[in-house]
């Protein structure tokens, strides 16, 4: 092809457009330089240090740490550690500059959060990057602090290596709309609602009575979305996303069949407002009352008053029981990055944040559940009410009854992935009626592309 | 680039087909001291064009022949073109390409005509023509992501406003967001909303360099307004056009930002995937499954796909070029 000259020109223009506009991929030098310039010495005392430090902390969404006064207190308690917070709201990009910073090796602060959503990478693949808290000189005393799944989960399978200490847990139930459930005619009191609540088949059936009231809000549905019934149903079984030999393997998990049935049973009777979390349209629900009960681990109660607002003061409660059994929705560990030049005031921090106090002092002052079972089980934690919830509902005592009784089926690598993809398509099935075989092998079809 | 291309529509129509330097006319005198300076001024340019433009490139194309994900980097495993073939064969890639040309088309033609209609307008003297001028131009000046947040929120299935509107009008409701054409149009008009005013103005600088004697010329043999606008406006403006047109091309290949947003920040593109654009899907390979071999095959699919519909543009025009000859 014969060009002219100012064609020739446009053209080398065009492509440098284009080459600036293709995938930037910084290629990173990845020597992991093991420096442990700052070996924990003899006598540095409870803040792991004499010397004046700052320590950098990388967290995400809220942890609400510095909310809870705990960053004033820790100042009071070793004057010469200076705390800095580097906060990225959204979790999914914290991780990812994380990832870029663990495959560098540079640019780790002293302590980072992780979370549960991708914990299962970090102890994959990153253990030996992270100080290992069977190795600190308070090792045990650490361990018999937490419940021993929540330890688990930031262990290597061979228990030998653990990456993080944890900060909550998120025990999961259901929070329903008092006002919405007495309009249609349902049962408020606990004691009926154990019963009705015992199963995901019993919460579909009252699902059914709802949506059939002839006095319930004409724009209202039961539940918000049947994500919430699957993603609450999916770890109830002995396998989640992963088998037992920890390889993602969604088609033949237990979890996944019986709440991929629930969901789809639920889409089928028409109980749910058909609103996928997190989105506007959800997030406008709470105050307008598209929905009139949710998917609730402990940390959703902030959000709800958030979206709620004061209008919705005592219209709100908690139902007694998690439907099928305990579960857990959420929760983050904190570690200490080896690269960290302050390492033994790091794990210093870190251990002080999972004593007993201050995890009772996060439940109080923001509603995060303690990881830490002494803490869990103190009676200020316990004896909590809410005069949102309930009103006056004993939801310390609820949350506590279900948190004592979780178990978790093995947690992968690309949970948070391939939950997605499969939200993705029961809400193709519950708004646009997609046949749920069809939307199943979607699903895996999609899965795929995640696993590889 | 821009400058050179805006500013040809001045030697464009009546100089066009003459030569515009004599060829052996570049005097041998130019290659000495003034041009080698000239050399050191672009230097910093060509410094940062290679290390974030050529660099990234390169290396895309090293990763998209591995297995590679960013939380192991440095545990690359070579897979030849198998990414590739991946790619090729899974009907991920092709939604994404149909997607994509789609949304091209229907954001693209409308906005480039009504720009032009638009610059024709303006180049008449208006009062508060310079009112105007920069009126059409706010929406480019508007961020992406307020604009989308907006437009979201007028076609809210449930609450938003264009829905309201069409029940008031006896109108069957829209869900703009599950389906697929009425979500495909509704990003389409997103773009529209930003392009139409910047083409617009690239357009008006193209008209003020067509020869006003012309069209008064022109009036004089009797030619009409349409007539005038088809006979000097158009072929004035053809450079000015085909800049326009590479320019969309390439914008609309790589459109990410509008159907991002347009979920919620997912880059699913939808429930079904009925709005995902080959951008939104590299970024999902990549960022969000963590794949970055196959993002990087997406990324050079992505750009020679661009080239090629370049190449198109160009040789159309260039055969129009000489047929007019």
């Amino acid at each position: 092809m014969r060009l002219n000259n100012t064609r020739r020109r446009a053209m080398a223009s065009v492509a440098a457009l284009v080459t600036a506009g293709t995938l930037a991929l910084t290629g990173c030098g990845s020597d992991n330089s093991d420096s442990n310039s700052a070996a924990p010495a003899a006598d540095a005392g409870p803040c792991g240090t004499k010397d004046n430090v700052t320590l950098n902390v990388g967290l995400f969404g809220t942890f609400g740490f510095k909310e809870a006064g705990l960053w004033d207190k820790y100042h009071q308690v070793c004057p010469n550690v200076t705390i800095k917070e580097n906060d990225v709201e959204q979790s999914g990009d914290y991780w990812t500059k994380l990832k870029t910073r663990l495959a560098s090796g540079s640019g780790l602060d002293d302590v980072q959060g992780l979370e549960i959503g991708f914990i299962g990478d970090v102890v994959k693949n990153h253990a030996d990057q992270f100080v290992n808290f069977n190795d600190v000189p308070n090792a045990a005393a650490d361990k018999a602090e937490f419940y021993p799944w929540k330890w688990d989960m930031a262990s290597t399978s061979d228990g030998k290596t653990t990456v993080g200490l944890g900060t909550d847990i998120g025990p999961e139930s259901i929070c329903y709309r008092k006002d919405l459930f007495e309009k249609a005619g349902l049962p408020t009191d606990d004691a009926s609602l154990a019963k009705d609540f015992a199963t995901w088949d019993g919460v579909i059936e009252l699902g059914k009575q709802y949506e059939a009231s002839a006095t319930k809000p004409a724009d209202s549905h039961f539940i918000d979305s049947v994500n919430s019934i699957f993603n609450g149903a999916v770890y109830q079984g002995t396998e989640a996303y992963d088998n037992a030999s920890n390889e993602p393997d969604v088609a033949d998990s237990d979890g996944v069949k019986n709440a991929w049935a629930l969901a789809t049973k639920a889409a089928d009777a028409k109980i749910s407002a058909g609103l996928p979390q997190w989105q506007d349209a959800w997030n406008k629900g709470f105050a307008s009352g598209s929905f009139a009960a949710l998917s609730c681990p402990t940390w959703m109660m902030g959000y709800i008053t958030s979206q709620a607002g004061d209008a919705g003061k005592g219209k709100w409660a908690v139902a007694p029981v998690t439907p099928g059994g305990s579960a857990n929705w959420g929760g983050s560990w904190l570690g200490v990055p080896k690269a960290s030049k302050n390492q033994a005031a790091a794990i210093a921090l870190v251990e002080w944040l999972s004593t007993k106090e201050n995890q009772v002092t996060m439940w109080t002052h923001g509603g995060h559940w303690p990881s830490n079972q002494a803490a869990a089980e103190d009676p200020t934690v316990g004896d909590a009410t809410s005069d949102y919830f309930g009103p006056g509902q004993n939801i310390g005592k609820i949350y506590g009854e279900i948190a004592k009784n979780i178990t978790i089926p093995p947690t992968g690598q690309f949970d948070t992935q391939i939950q997605t993809a499969v939200n993705a398509q029961l809400t193709n099935v519950e708004t646009k009626g997609t046949n749920p075989d069809d939307a199943f092998k979607a699903a895996l079809d999609a899965i795929k592309q995640i696993t590889g | 680039m821009t400058s050179t291309l805006i500013t040809e529509p001045a030697a464009g129509d009546i100089s066009r087909r003459r030569p515009r330097r004599t060829p052996g006319t570049a005097p041998k005198e130019r290659r000495s001291a003034g041009s080698r300076i000239a050399y050191v001024y672009i230097l910093p340019f060509f410094l940062v064009f290679a290390a974030f433009s050529v660099y990234p490139w390169l290396d895309t194309a090293w990763i998209s022949l591995h297995n590679v994900r960013l939380s192991t980097y440095d545990q690359r495993e070579w897979v030849g073109l198998a990414n590739y073939k991946d790619l090729l064969t899974n009907h991920f890639f092709w939604n994404a390409f149909r997607n994509t040309l789609t949304i091209g088309v229907i954001s693209a033609v409308p906005q480039l005509a009504i720009a032009l209609g638009i610059a024709h307008l303006l180049n008449h003297k208006l009062r508060g023509r310079t009112f105007f001028r920069v009126a059409i131009l706010m929406p480019y000046a508007t961020s992406l992501a307020a604009a989308t947040v907006i437009f979201l929120e007028l076609y809210s299935p449930q609450y938003g406003l264009i829905n309201w509107f069409l029940d008031l009008a006896h109108l069957p409701k829209v869900d703009w967001q599950n389906s697929k054409w009425p979500a495909q149009f509704a990003i389409a008009s997103i773009v529209m909303w930003r392009w139409t005013g910047y083409n617009a103005l690239i357009f008006l600088a193209g008209l003020q360099a067509v020869d006003q004697e012309l069209y008064a010329a022109a009036s004089v043999d009797g030619a009409g307004k349409w007539g005038q606008f088809r006979h000097i406006t158009l072929p004035g403006l053809r450079p000015t056009i085909i800049f326009a047109i590479v320019v969309s091309t390439i914008g609309s290949a790589q459109l990410f930002g509008e159907p991002l947003l347009y979920h919620g920040g997912l880059p699913d593109g939808g429930s079904a995937g009925q709005y995902q654009t080959l951008g939104l899907l590299m970024y999902q390979q990549g960022w969000a499954n963590d794949r970055l071999g196959l993002a990087s095959a997406t990324a050079w699919s992505m750009f020679v796909i661009i080239l090629a519909a370049v190449v198109v543009n160009l040789v159309i025009s260039r055969r129009r070029d000489r047929k007019a000859a």
